[in-house]
């Protein structure tokens, strides 16, 4: 039996991407990173900036993303987000100019504790990215 | 009559005339290529957000404490209105249809003595709005500036929006733009945002049921905003690709116009220095005869 089940990113712009044949995904949920496997239970869930690792037989993709909202039902995953970069795109240059723009954010005045959470999140999760 | 003096200077100008509408038809033409791509591509994002609400919606347990974005305030005292036109005019009926529709909304809101309350994107419907509507106009939004629509400006205008909705302004909120079907078919729409209304009522079944992480209220009153913002662009979008479709038929036709105007002053001056010159031999001639 095939193991492999459709993924779909879609940002307002457009749709990002589209595959039929992923095995595994693993999402920056809000609680935690979250694989999904073929066959998982309906779910719907949010993301913190981080990760999303596209597994298929032949290939393995990595996108950064800020937010978004995950949805899984039967056995196809809808992935909304409102910025989303592929990373074998992105360079150095990009990168640091994505953590001063969150830098300079972090250390607004008028931030919640929850916005604070979230854009240090983004901070820490392009620091690491960095250095691979 | 014209003098043929005047019948060549009208022609030349009807020619440039035709060679600007022409031109601008081009442009729309081309405009309307991407703004349709775009509208295309942006559409998959605002289905699967309504789907998504939609089925976090039904499965929700304790209505009374559903978030009010989604259930309304429980009155219909005041109305806000967004309607969404163009920055620019020469394109056929697309900001009038909006306005019609929008003024028929108004009308009937007024009359039922609710309050009414409404905010412009684009400036040219603030043009036609407020001569009867002055007072009613809370704000009046434009994106002039910013050349392609971007996700970033329907977040604003969603923020906008929520903002006021938090701070208790309005019950109810609808929106006015043109849905885009053809180049020479455009739909204007009205669609109310909150509290949120579903067209079709789905009849989803107990075995779709979801596990939701974190809690199903909070990711509802999360994705709410968010969706607002979606349905404002995914409006931006079909508008945009309106307008430019709106334009290439209105400068297709003034074109065609022009040229059949061009066609028939041609005649006109034809036949007037045909009719000179039949003149002119008919007094040499005679002069000749005369003699």
């Amino acid at each position: 039996m095939s193991e492999e089940f459709k993924v779909e990113i879609v940002n307002p712009e457009k749709s990002f991407l589209s595959k039929e044949n992923a095995t595994e995904v693993v999402v920056p949920a809000f609680e935690g990173e979250m694989g999904i496997l073929k066959d998982h239970i309906s779910i719907i869930s949010f993301l913190k900036p981080g990760i999303i690792k596209v597994y298929s037989k032949s290939e393995e993709n990595k996108y950064f993303v800020e937010d978004g909202i995950v949805e899984f039902k039967d056995n196809s995953l809808s992935i909304l987000t409102s910025s989303i970069y592929n990373i074998s795109e992105l360079d150095r240059n990009k990168i640091d100019q994505i953590i001063k723009e969150a830098e300079k954010e972090a250390s607004g005045e008028n931030i919640d504790d929850q916005k604070r959470y979230l854009v240090d999140q983004k901070i820490e999760v392009l620091k690491n990215l960095n250095l691979n | 009559m014209a003098s043929l003096d005047d019948l060549k200077k009208r022609i030349s100008s009807v020619k440039s005339t035709q060679k600007i509408t022409k031109a601008m038809k081009m442009v729309a033409a081309a405009k309307l290529r991407r703004a349709q791509e775009n509208a295309e591509k942006g559409r998959p994002y605002s289905e699967k957000m309504n789907n998504i609400i939609l089925n976090l919606s039904s499965g929700i347990s304790d209505k009374e404490n559903a978030p009010k974005l989604l259930t309304g305030t429980g009155e219909e005292k005041t109305h806000l209105c967004v309607v969404m036109t163009s920055d620019r005019g020469l394109c056929g009926g697309f900001n009038t249809n909006i306005i019609k529709k929008a003024k028929n909304y108004f009308q009937k809101i007024l009359k039922e003595n609710k309050i009414l309350k409404i905010i412009t994107v684009g400036s040219k419907g603030y043009d036609q709005l407020k001569r009867h509507y002055k007072e009613n106009i809370i704000e009046k939004i434009s994106f002039k500036d910013s050349k392609n629509i971007n996700y970033f400006d329907a977040d604003k205008v969603g923020k906008i929006i929520i903002d006021r909705f938090e701070k208790k302004e309005f019950d109810v909120c609808a929106i006015f733009y043109n849905q885009f079907k053809n180049v020479i078919t455009q739909i204007p729409q009205e669609q109310q945002i909150i509290p949120l209304k579903s067209n079709e009522e789905k009849e989803t079944s107990s075995n779709n049921s979801y596990e939701f992480e974190p809690e199903e209220d909070e990711i509802l009153s999360n994705l709410l905003p968010k969706n607002i913002s979606t349905q404002i662009f995914k409006a931006m979008l079909e508008n945009s690709a309106s307008e430019q479709g709106s334009r290439m038929s209105a400068m297709d036709n003034a074109t065609r116009n022009a040229g059949e105007m061009v066609d028939k002053l041609t005649i006109q001056y034809n036949r007037s220095r045909q009719a000179a010159i039949t003149k002119e031999l008919i007094e040499i001639i005679s002069g000749a005869e005369s003699l």
